[in-house]
């Protein structure tokens, strides 16, 4: 079941739903009757990115279409990718990422909706030899918004693929990262924040596969969800037999802070290597009480005090994020969204 | 100054507080000593606000102000601070960053206005040099990776730093040695003035050797069962708190 298919051929039973195991948290079968009209071309004053100032080299793709980033071997880029939905149609973007060996890129994305589109978005990326890339992701949907990015990532030994994905759901948000690790000293680092509100709800599913040995895979990604909220984050690590001193770490930690609002995790390491480093954590809570009257106890209010603790809690992953300029736009993001 | 009454006070369905009574006028320093077990951790929360402490009778007044009714954010502004017995660690906040928001909360509260940087900064490199706490220490996660010794130190420079009317002192020398034990009270006399207020909860006589009671009460069983002057202290280490909890 493809989503891109479905938007596609406008056909909503080729959703994937709740009876696909990589998607029962995320049902778009279930909630979707009929995929609406494809969108209109749009020919608007699309106003600025998140990343705009970061940027040279800036893409803009909005209610579809396709872009190509090829960076040569050796050469620098830095990226501002916007993929934008206009209006309350349905729509595919495809997006194809070449680095060369050695190429070094900062590839700024966000994603934008102002309604209730359908939208999806395919990603192939691809690094060469010694090629290093930093995705930072901003996806700032539209409360009735669908939105869908699948990235398939194919690394070269010796690159380095380090991504944070940001995320502030939608209707439904679901941004999937599945990664053909090969070893060879090849470095991975996969992060994730999310902070939702309202009866938001958003989803990070990343798969990496190791195929050979030495290979490393550092994931670290933290939510805090209130109100009605729902954060899904499904994390696969799978070693593959032969991928002897794989090293792969994988941490999610949720705060909650309300009743209402639920977290899904599902973090699986898959190993059929036998000399491997691998370990996951999972934590899913409420704020530490004592932690909170200690900061009361010193005149933050409740709100105050709980913002100061959740930003410190997200700060963790946003200060993984290496290039500057866009760790300060997700940390500004994430103070606007925790904010007492 | 602080006027307690008859307090008392319960965690879950347990009474610990069974009608406390105490009175620390402005300018004077009192010592609340008493076995293990006997509410003192349970009077500083309860005067703080911490949730899960009910209470169940009594009063609580600041300047006649009624404690009780108070949020724990609002008591802080109004000038209580506690120096906790285990200070909690705040990884990923600064603890300059933790002491100046937590001290423009205060003065948002107050209806003061903020203070700016250069102001809080100076403010700080001056508290720190008193306290002997190294600068580059308050760049640093709150508390994170502190020793026991450290986080007192920095409890009284947060005390330092918020300059509050009315402290009160959670088992402030436990994990001190010596040296530091003489530094902390260093800092702790410094903020001794007539319109402030310190309540001094002790396990030991240690502690008051350098921090000088104006009295010295017995806690034992929820409530005030002895009071007198610093010489109660010294009796209290001589003979133990036997005598006082058979009499709870």
């Amino acid at each position: 079941m493809s989503v891109a298919a479905a938007i596609n051929t406008r056909d909503a039973s080729a959703l994937p739903g709740k009876r696909d195991e990589d998607w029962r948290w995320t049902d778009l079968r279930g909630l979707i009757r009929a995929i609406p009209d494809p969108s209109e071309p749009f020919a608007g004053d699309v106003g600025r990115g998140p990343f705009d100032g970061l940027a040279e080299d800036r893409r803009v793709l909005v209610n579809g279409g396709e872009t190509r980033i090829d960076v040569a071997a050796g050469q620098k880029a830095v990226v501002a990718l916007r993929v934008l939905a206009r209006g309350a149609g349905s729509h595919a973007t495809m997006v194809a990422v070449t680095l060369g060996p050695n190429a070094r890129v900062r590839l700024l994305e966000s994603y934008e909706s102002d309604g209730g589109s359908v939208s999806q978005t395919t990603l192939s990326i691809t690094l060469a030899d010694g090629a290093v890339l930093e995705r930072v992701v901003l996806a700032q949907d539209h409360e009735h918004a669908v939105s869908v990015s699948q990235a398939e990532v194919r690394l070269a030994p010796r690159a380095d693929y380090a991504q944070t994905v940001a995320a502030s759901g939608a209707r439904r948000q679901r941004l999937e990262t599945r990664v053909t690790h090969p070893g060879g000293h090849a470095v991975l680092r996969l992060d994730g924040v999310y902070l939702l509100a309202g009866k938001r709800h958003s989803d990070q599913t990343t798969v990496v596969t190791h195929q050979n040995i030495d290979g490393t895979t550092a994931q670290l990604t933290k939510g805090v969800v209130r109100d009605q909220a729902r954060g899904v984050f499904q994390g696969r690590i799978v070693v593959a037999e032969g991928a002897d001193r794989t090293d792969a770490r994988m941490g999610h930690h949720a705060l909650i802070l309300s009743d209402r609002a639920e977290v899904d995790a599902k973090p699986e390491l898959e190993i059929y290597a036998d000399d491997v480093s691998c370990a996951h954590g999972n934590t899913v809570g409420a704020l530490d009480e004592d932690a909170l009257f200690y900061a009361r106890q010193r005149g933050m209010p409740a709100g105050v005090a709980t913002a100061m603790l959740t930003e410190a809690f997200i700060g963790e992953v946003i200060d993984r994020i290496s290039f500057e300029g866009a760790r300060d736009v997700v940390r500004a993001w994430a103070a606007e969204r925790l904010g007492g | 100054m602080l006027t307690v009454k008859d307090l008392q006070a319960t965690v879950g369905d347990k009474a610990i507080l069974k009608g406390l009574s105490l009175d620390v006028p402005a300018g004077q320093v009192h010592a609340i000593m008493g076995p293990n077990g006997a509410g003192k951790s349970t009077l500083s929360y309860v005067l703080t606000g911490r949730e899960g402490y009910a209470v169940t009778g009594g009063s609580a007044t600041l300047e006649g102000e009624n404690l009780l009714a108070l949020a724990a954010d609002e008591r802080a502004a109004r000038g209580v601070f506690l120096s906790f017995q285990y200070p909690l660690e705040i990884p990923g906040v600064p603890a300059l960053t933790f002491i100046r928001t937590a001290m423009n909360a205060q003065r948002k509260a107050r209806g003061e206005a903020e203070i700016t940087a250069p102001e809080f900064l100076k403010l700080a490199r001056q508290k720190a040099s008193e306290l002997k706490i190294d600068f580059d220490m308050l760049k640093r996660a709150l508390n994170v990776g502190f020793s026991g010794g450290e986080k007192k130190r920095m409890e009284i420079f947060q005390m330092a730093m918020l300059s509050p009317r009315f402290m009160i002192l959670d088992e402030t020398d436990s994990g001190l040695d010596i040296d530091a034990l003489r530094i902390v009270a260093d800092g702790v006399n410094a903020l001794r003035s007539p319109d402030r207020g310190m309540l001094v909860i002790t396990h030991y006589q240690r502690l008051l050797d350098y921090i000088k009671p104006d009295r010295v009460h017995v806690l034992a069983g929820g409530r005030i069962v002895a009071s007198g002057g610093p010489e109660l202290a010294l009796e209290l280490e001589r003979e133990g708190y036997e005598r006082y909890e058979k009499a709870a």
